[in-house]
């Protein structure tokens, strides 16, 4: 009888290995299959209702839509859009005049929609509403230094200015403002637009930029600074597409043509914000309007009510899965590439270091940055792709840096004993040396999986879900409860993992090292 | 033909970053013999058991073993026939006693029913109590570990044992017993061994033949009454006056 008995650690490890292939590649056929009409919005609350109403829109005209919320700024949103990931999204004139188009001139609406059709995307006429930058002030704190106008601020250069990111590195943002109302040096600095008013409102910053339907104007009782030099361009709201989406979806988009006026925008940006719930607030409209298509609105409005009101259960399950998802995945990724990586790198030598060195260089970038970078390449764009990916580069370093040391950190007896018995390579690794060294690689897929649950929240910025949706949407409102609705969820799941690990730990590492 | 020494070191040097561990080295290892390499801390015998099980490859030089030269490509089918035993008993820690001693009839696909019977015989031989056989190292005393390190050693039934400086790190007692018990079993296997030790006393005990060593030169070989007697070098009697008197202490 001939017997050949692999170890049970040994078993389980090349299970653990091999099982899971299967079912990602599930999974990534599943990401690729046909979608629906795919909608995109920015990160903010205008943005969202208005990817709200256009799904909705396009619900009424019996065409399966789905709305990607927040998933970023203009440049992700229109590279989003020209990749295909997402076929529409709402946009304003001056963004697409000065940020897409590149130029530092006014164009009319015919000659931008001509440019934009050369790059196969279409444009819809204005909405009905312009939400043109604009620069605010605490009524309470402008009126007694008598400002009236942007022009007013050249005679108070100690004013403290908290402007988004995004303003100040626009064409037509701040650089060129401070130039044209010749500001001299004055004291900014960039902050998150929700965090802005926190800070308006404190007294930390004096002027901030605004949008001029932003509901937080009426709400804080703000100054909208007039723009004496008539510096902002017009920023019409239309929604930018897809020519090669299909013909009835560019009709119902269409439909919205001139039906949204700066009122009413307000006012939905108002009830967003009140009740932290976009498809409420869009649900408005349908309702106080005749939308593009009567018969249907009110049965369209109740289905969506209905996925508004989605219970937080729900909605914590959605998340949690899909965050579960992306750190699942992309774990399982940095430890199929990480472990062989390891093994590699344990060896020594040139490769070994040039391998540690590409791994701990990926840690070093910021994972924001790591994003932008990946979203413009060909393969990835605004996708749970591009998440995934990210996620097992940065998982990358823990275990193949663990993997190496627990091999060179076997003492030489063992290793020349493994050698002097005369097994053969494969035996020696998989029957003596990852064994012995289990410990160090379980420990680094440890801190891989809890960085990774910490990581995945990020995710949503590029339109991947996870539970970093709340956050993001909290972020943007400023309400706290919300954040904590993805926080403390993202929290428990570190620790579980932890424990989930502690436990395997007992499973996988062999007795004898235990004792 | 078993006039012909099992093994032959022939010429053999190994340079380590320009220093010279080992240096042009002649040695015979004769069938059924205990060979003894002895020599201060440093002197290069560590690397002549590395050497002949293939561990190292020599600078220059040839070693063979049973006539033929070794070949890295049938590197692995020489060590089957060589039993390795190191000072801390190089024991897998995740394998429990049993496991260590059986991993390579495993790993070669012997029969179950003969390798459990040699098991049985092992335990006998090296004095190890069969119920110890499902302790991990850890659990095991040092004495213990270098009894079953032996028998993973004597598991094939190897035609050369290398041991280095297998009893170093035991305490003199349990030392005692197992030079008595290594004696009985390369006497009752007619084993062919090559042992390293820095104890003159053990080297006598247990060698046929003593070779003394120093910075990776064979200073003199033969019998201990031979060095003490007819001393090749002033460092033989240094040496040998080293051991005596501390032993008179
Ligand atoms: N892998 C190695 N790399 C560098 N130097 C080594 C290595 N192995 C042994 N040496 C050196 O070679 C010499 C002989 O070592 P060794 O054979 O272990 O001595 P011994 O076993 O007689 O105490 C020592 O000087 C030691 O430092
Ligand atoms: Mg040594």
């Amino acid at each position: 009888m001939r017997i050949r008995k692999a170890g049970r650690q040994e078993r389980a490890f090349r299970f653990l290995l091999f099982s899971c292939v299967p079912a990602f590649l599930i999974f990534l056929s599943g990401s690729l299959s046909a979608e629906p009409v795919v909608i995109g919005s920015k990160k903010f609350t205008e943005s969202y209702v208005l990817g709200e109403i256009a799904k909705r829109t396009l619900n009424d005209a019996n065409i399966p839509a789905e709305h990607r919320q927040g998933m970023g700024g203009t440049i992700i949103l229109w590279q989003a859009l020209q990749g295909g990931q997402i076929d529409a999204y709402p946009e304003y004139t001056g963004t697409i005049v000065q940020e897409i188009l590149k130029s530092t001139d006014a164009m009319a609406g015919a000659v931008i929609a001509e440019a934009l059709g050369k790059r196969g995307i279409g444009m819809t006429k204005p909405l009905g509403f312009n939400n043109t930058y604009a620069l605010v002030m605490l009524r309470r704190r402008a009126d007694p230094l008598g400002i009236r106008t942007i022009s007013d601020l050249r005679k108070h250069p100690d004013l403290k200015f908290g402007l988004t990111h995004e303003f100040l590195d626009r064409q037509d943002g701040w650089s060129p403002l401070v130039v044209a109302y010749g500001l001299s040096s004055p004291n900014v600095a960039g902050i998150d637009h929700a965090l802005g008013y926190d800070a308006l409102r404190t007294g930390q910053i004096d002027v901030k930029d605004a949008y001029s339907t932003d509901a937080k104007i009426a709400q804080y009782d703000l100054v909208v600074l007039a723009d004496d030099q008539k510096f902002f361009p017009r920023y019409d709201a239309v929604f930018l597409y897809r020519l090669s989406m299909n013909e009835k979806a560019i009709a119902a988009l269409r439909g919205l043509e001139g039906k949204i006026s700066e009122g009413t925008m307000t006012r939905l940006n108002a009830e967003a914000e009140r009740t932290k719930d976009y498809s409420q607030a869009a649900s408005l409209f349908f309702d106080s309007s005749p939308g593009p298509d009567g018969n249907s609105t009110r049965l369209t409005s109740r289905v969506s009510r209905s996925r508004g009101g989605e219970n937080l259960g729900h909605k914590l399950v959605r998340w949690t899965t899909r965050h579960l998802e992306l750190a699942g995945f992309s774990l399982l990724l940095s430890i199929l590439a990480g472990v062989p990586l390891g093994i590699w790198a344990s060896r020594g030598g040139g490769i070994g270091h040039l391998i540690l060195g590409f791994a701990g260089v990926v840690q070093t970038i910021p994972s924001l940055a790591l994003l932008a970078l990946l979203v413009p390449l060909p393969f990835f764009g605004i996708s749970v792709r591009t998440a995934i990916v990210a996620l097992f580069l940065y998982g990358l370093l823990p275990i193949v840096r663990n993997t190496a040391t627990g091999l060179q950190d076997i003492p030489r007896g063992l290793r020349e004993s493994a050698i002097a018995l005369g097994l053969n390579p494969a035996a020696r690794l998989w029957q003596i040396y990852l064994p012995i060294a289990s410990r160090s690689i379980l420990a680094g897929i440890k801190t891989s999986a809890v960085i990774n649950i910490g990581t995945a929240t990020l995710a949503a910025l590029i339109g991947a879900g996870g539970l970093g949706e709340p956050i993001l949407s909290g972020l943007n409102l400023n309400d706290h409860a919300t954040i904590l609705q993805g926080a403390i969820p993202a929290a428990i799941l570190a620790l579980l993992v932890q424990w989930f690990f502690d436990l395997l730990d007992r499973v996988l590492i062999p007795k004898g090292l235990r004792l | 033909m078993t006039a012909d020494p099992l093994v032959q070191l022939i010429g053999i040097s190994k340079t380590f970053a320009g220093a010279a561990a080992v240096h042009e080295v002649d040695i015979s290892i004769e069938h059924g013999k205990t060979t003894v390499l002895i020599g201060p801390s440093g002197c290069g015998k560590s690397t002549l058991l590395r050497l002949i099980i293939g561990l190292l490859e020599p600078d220059s030089g040839e070693i063979r073993f049973d006539g033929a030269p070794l070949h890295t490509g049938e590197i692995d089918r020489i060590r089957h026939r060589i039993g390795y035993v190191i000072q801390e008993g190089g024991l897998f820690p995740h394998l429990t006693a049993r496991r260590n001693v059986l991993l390579m009839a495993r790993h070669l696909g012997r029969a179950e029913n003969e390798t459990v019977s040699r098991l049985s015989e092992l335990c006998a031989l090296a004095r190890f109590p069969e119920n110890l056989l499902d302790r991990y190292p850890l659990e095991l005393s040092g004495g213990q570990r270098q009894r079953v390190s032996l028998m993973r050693a004597l598991m094939l039934s190897p035609e050369l044992l290398l041991l280095d400086e297998p009893l170093g790190a035991l305490d003199p007692l349990v030392r005692a017993a197992l030079q008595k018990d290594l004696k009985e079993i390369f006497a009752r296997l007619n084993q062919t061994a090559l042992l390293i030790t820095h104890d003159l006393a053990e080297a006598a005990y247990l060698g046929n033949k003593i070779i003394l060593m120093n910075e990776g030169r064979i200073v003199q070989q033969g019998l201990l009454t031979e060095l003490r007697e007819k001393p090749a070098s002033e460092f033989v009697t240094t040496f040998i006056n080293a051991q005596r008197s501390l032993a008179v202490l």
